[in-house]
This record gives structure tokens, C-alpha cells and sequence, in this order.
């Protein structure tokens, strides 16, 4: 636990300190605020404008689990310190879920970002229904996201170019798990894949506790199936650890 | 402590096999290690030399677990390194050279802090054992500054630091004087003589012959994917035995001159070696021959600065074995 601890800290204050990252963090809550307001205004629905800013916020921290995730793992093979860290004496799961948790902390400054955005720029009152269940689920959504970041995060390690398999991922993903479109109003085919998503559930926490509703059973579900993605992605990262090792794709060259 | 040495190799290889396209996609492969057979005692310093793509980084890799061998077998004080890798991994330390492997952006202290936990250093050793390895690498007092505003040899002696951390017995170092100024190598040499005196088992790869002479107990030479030679600095310099060397400094050499250097009669070895401006020609003939006269007269015409005449060392020993693989 110290060990993930810490890496999670030193992760994070690294990734904090990229001059990229941080313009991104400070341009893309913008971006995503004003995309949700006027989505909701023109759809003639301004009073769930707070629902859509929320949703613009998980959208930020699925984004930056997923690049974040990808990205760093990239960076580290960039860097050079994924053979370093690869060669600790330690399982691949304890080395490699620092990162993935640290993505998704820096990832919650999206979703805090995109309120204040939408409060300051647009009016959009931070009317919560259930203020303390709201923090509660974006906690637990965070933890899901951050354990399904390692699932992705293990493909990264085996393929040098898995950071190409980000792009395509992210924006079926938000439609699926209902970040700002609600599911009911996608194709009936796509509901059992939103159901084992762990986004799905952790969107669906935060949403209920912003309008009101059964908030507990959602996050329950979203740390199940991501407690599932971390069982996961353990396994797979032992085995693509080894198989890095043996396709010699630990390395840059 | 189970086996006597702390590095075996038995017959030891690796191909690295490419793919480059999607609709059509072509395969190769590149055998870069084609079987290698060594053993290093404990407490032993080891020199692996030869020139660039030789395979001596693959053949470290795959000592230290970063790759699994395509055929043959390692063992780290006992331990298989495909089989056992965590063993294996808790009695290794890895440095290499150049400007990567840390975090840039984390100071020294904090990327020393993250990998003595990763490495799994007690925590209520961790300080000390931080704050004696900067004694030891000369970065105390500049702990505290991010690792992007390091010189090039701070960040070595970090990346040695680093090495260190966990007190491995066997420490493989790739290249780590590269791009490091005199003093700084001078000072990395007596570190790495101290660790070996003190009973770490080192494997040093360098391009640095004066480094390996003055450090190395034994030296392997590999070329090509394999051992070319082994022995002490002294039996190595023995392959080099009845030749003379003539070096010149010389400004603008043709290619042909060179090739004419080659064919004259008693020459066995030609090399230059670029510096700035100047080429440096090195020229290893029988020892009973005067050449001296013959290699002036190939290139007249051309503009030269100092001509000599010497014993032959231990690079030129490296330069005959490479050169005959």
C-alpha cells in the first residue's frame, strides 16, 4: 500500500509539472463547459444544464484516464524509465497502477474545472441534490476509472503504438456510459455493453446525485466492475509484461 | 549464496524479428546475440567490449530480465533470469549512460525517494541510505533541484545512485562514462573500483579502452553476436604480440590512400579515427617490418601532423580482434 502510495504521489507531482498537461488541463474544462451548455440550450433543456456540466466534467476524467493512462506509459517508454521501473522486484500491478491512479486524480481537476467554468462563464448554479454523495461518486468514479485505466494501461505495455488505440476509444466511450447523453436514447444494442462499463455506473452515481436518486447501488457497481478491470488487468499485465520482454517492446528501440 | 558465480550464460541468443507494414507486411530478422558462454565470479569487474551493434546491450538485457532470451540460459547468483525473475531482479542494480531514465521533472531526492520504494529498500532505511549515496555520487546540497536543470554528468551520478539503492550484488553498467567530462569519469572509475573492491560483482560495457584496462579483471570481446576473446587485459594486449604500431595525424586523408595503407606489404590492421578536423590513422604492422617509410610515401601530398611510432595497447589488441571477426 506505502509502495502504491507513493508512487501515486510521485506520478502525479510529475505529471502536474508538465507545462503540456497543464495548458490542457486549463483550455479543455472550457471547451468541454461551453460544448455542454449550448447542447443543452439548444435542445431546449437549460434547467439540466448543471446535469450536462457534470457530464462535460466526467468526460474530462474519462479523457484524461485514457490519455493519461496511455500517455504516460508511452512517455515512460519515451523517457526511458519503463525498463527501469519494469525491473523492480516487485509485481507489474503495484508498479503500474501509480500511474493509471495518478491520471485519474489529476483527472478530477477536469471535472472541478469544468463546474467553476460553467458557474463563472455561463451562471450554471452548483445546485447539488446530495452534495456529500455527490463527492462519494466522484470518488468512487475516479477509483473505477482509474482501475479500468490499468486494463488499457496494460496494453500499452506490450504494444509501443497502443497510444493509437486511445484516440478511437474515447469518444464511443462516453456515448456508451451516458456522460451526456443519457443511454435511453441510444440503439438497444449498445445497453449490455454500457452495463459491464465501469464508466457507465460512475456516471450514472455522480448524475444521481446531482438530480437526486439511489446513488449507493451505482457506486457499488462502478467499484465492482472495477475492482473486475483491476483483477484484470493485473493478469494481463503479467503476461504482457513477459511478452514485452520477450517482443523487446519494453524499450524504444 | 547458492552458486559460486554471480553471472553464468550458457549458449545464449536473441533475434529480434520486425515487422513493417499492414496489407503487405514484411518480416526480418536481426540476430543480435548468437551465442554467448560466460561466467563471472563474485566480487568480480567484467568488461564487455566491442563496437556498436556488437549485441553487448541485448546480451546486459537479457542478463538483467529486460529480455528473454530466444535460446540459451542465465543465471544471476544462481537464479534463472526467464524462470526467476524476481530474484533476480532483487539482487540487481542497472545504470546506463545518456540523458534518460529519470524523472525529469521530480527532483533528485524525490526520484531516488520513488525507486528506493520500488526497489524495496526497508523504510526506515530509506533516508540514510539516500543520504549516503548522494555523499557518495557528489550531488549533495542539489537534491532538492528538478533533475532538468542537471548536467549531463549530474544525471549520471544520479543514475548511479540509483543503481545502488537497493545494495545489489551483481550491478551491470551500459556505458555509463558516455558524454561524462574527465574528471567526472575519473571519478565515476574509483566509484566503480570502490563497489568492486567492496564485493559487488560488476559487468561494465565501455568504449573506453584506458577505462577497461585500468578497472576490468577480465574482459570479454564481442563482435557480431559473439565472444570473440576473453582474458585479462594483459592476455588480451597478447593478440596484439609481435606488431608495431605507426600513428599519424593527418588532415584530408582520401579513401584511397587508406586503401592503399591496407595492401602494403607487413600492414595487418589499419584504423582512423575521426577527431574534429583531424584523422587519426593507426597502423598495426609485423613487428620485424618497418613500415613507417612506406606509409609517408602513400600519402604524400597530403597535409600531417604528428607521426609516431609505438608498442601496441590494448586497443589496438581490440581493434585486431574486432577487426578479425
Amino acid at each position: 500500500m506505502r509502495t502504491l502510495l507513493i508512487g501515486t504521489l510521485m506520478h502525479a507531482k510529475h505529471m502536474s509539472r508538465s507545462p503540456f498537461e497543464v495548458s490542457l488541463a486549463l483550455v479543455i474544462p472550457v471547451v468541454q463547459a461551453t460544448m455542454a451548455v449550448h447542447l443543452f440550450r439548444a435542445g431546449q433543456e437549460p434547467h439540466r444544464l448543471l446535469e450536462a456540466a457534470v457530464g462535460a466534467g466526467l468526460m474530462g476524467v474519462w479523457s484524461s484516464v485514457l490519455f493519461g493512462s496511455g500517455g504516460a506509459i508511452q512517455n515512460q517508454r519515451w523517457q526511458g524509465t519503463l525498463e527501469m521501473i519494469i525491473m523492480a522486484p516487485r509485481r507489474p500491478v503495484t508498479v503500474l497502477l501509480p500511474i493509471t491512479a495518478a491520471t485519474a486524480i489529476t483527472g478530477t481537476y477536469a471535472m472541478l474545472a469544468t463546474l467553476l467554468w460553467g458557474r463563472l462563464l455561463y451562471g450554471i448554479p452548483l445546485d447539488l441534490a446530495r452534495p456529500y454523495a455527490f463527492l462519494a461518486a466522484t470518488l468512487a468514479c475516479v477509483a473505477g476509472l482509474g482501475m479500468f485505466g490499468l486494463l488499457l494501461a496494460s496494453t500499452f505495455v506490450l504494444l509501443r503504438n497502443a497510444n493509437a488505440l486511445a484516440n478511437p476509444l474515447e469518444y464511443p466511450i462516453w456515448l456508451l456510459s451516458g456522460m451526456l447523453v443519457p443511454i435511453s436514447v441510444l440503439p438497444s444494442w449498445t445497453v449490455p455493453i454500457a452495463a459491464v462499463l465501469p464508466t457507465t455506473w460512475g456516471a450514472r452515481a455522480v448524475r444521481e446525485a446531482t438530480v437526486g436518486g439511489p446513488v449507493w447501488p451505482s457506486i457499488g457497481i462502478c467499484l465492482a466492475i472495477g475492482t473486475g478491470c483491476l483483477l484484470l488487468g493485473a493478469y494481463c499485465l503479467t503476461s504482457f509484461e513477459r511478452r514485452a520482454r520477450a517482443a523487446a517492446t519494453l524499450a524504444l528501440s | 549464496m547458492g552458486s559460486e558465480y554471480a553471472i553464468e550464460a550458457e549458449g545464449l541468443r536473441r533475434t529480434y524479428r520486425t515487422r513493417t507494414g499492414w496489407l503487405k507486411p514484411r518480416r526480418s530478422e536481426v540476430e543480435a546475440v548468437r551465442g554467448i558462454d560466460l561466467t563471472v565470479r563474485r566480487g568480480e569487474l567484467f568488461g564487455l567490449l566491442g563496437p556498436n551493434g556488437a549485441g553487448k546491450t541485448t546480451t546486459i538485457k537479457m542478463l538483467n530480465t529486460l529480455l528473454i532470451p530466444t535460446a540459451g540460459t542465465a543465471r544471476i547468483c544462481g537464479f534463472d533470469v526467464v524462470t526467476r525473475t524476481r530474484e533476480v531482479r532483487r539482487r540487481i542494480g542497472y545504470v546506463f549512460g545518456g540523458d534518460r531514465g529519470l524523472y525529469d521533472r521530480l527532483s533528485g531526492l524525490d526520484n531516488l525517494r520513488y525507486f528506493a520504494e520500488l526497489y524495496g529498500v526497508p523504510p526506515h532505511q530509506q533516508k540514510s541510505a539516500i543520504a549516503e549515496l548522494l555523499d557518495l555520487v557528489g550531488l549533495t546540497g542539489r537534491e532538492h533541484e528538478r533533475v532538468e536543470g542537471y548536467s549531463r554528468g549530474m544525471r549520471q551520478r544520479l543514475h548511479i545512485a540509483r543503481g545502488l539503492l537497493h545494495d545489489p550484488d551483481v550491478l551491470f553498467l551500459d556505458e555509463p562514462s558516455i558524454g561524462v567530462d574527465p574528471v567526472a569519469a575519473r571519478e565515476l572509475r574509483r566509484t566503480v573500483g570502490n563497489l568492486a573492491a567492496n564485493g559487488t560483482t560488476v559487468l561494465l560495457t565501455t568504449h573506453y579502452m584506458a577505462e577497461a584496462d585500468e578497472l576490468c579483471d577480465r574482459i570479454a570481446v564481442i563482435a557480431d553476436g559473439r565472444l570473440q576473446a576473453l582474458g585479462t587485459p594483459a592476455e588480451l594486449r597478447s593478440h596484439a604480440d609481435g606488431r608495431r604500431v605507426v600513428e599519424v595525424e593527418a588532415y584530408g586523408v582520401p579513401d584511397s590512400a587508406i586503401a592503399a595503407l591496407r595492401g602494403l606489404p607487413g600492414v595487418r590492421e589499419t584504423a582512423v579515427e575521426e577527431r574534429g578536423t583531424l584523422q587519426l590513422l593507426t597502423v598495426q604492422s609485423d613487428a620485424h617490418l618497418d613500415v613507417q617509410g612506406d606509409v609517408l610515401r602513400e600519402l604524400a601530398g597530403v597535409r600531417l601532423g604528428r607521426v609516431a611510432s609505438r608498442e601496441p595497447t590494448l586497443e589496438d589488441a581490440y581493434v585486431a580482434i574486432v577487426n578479425a571477426a
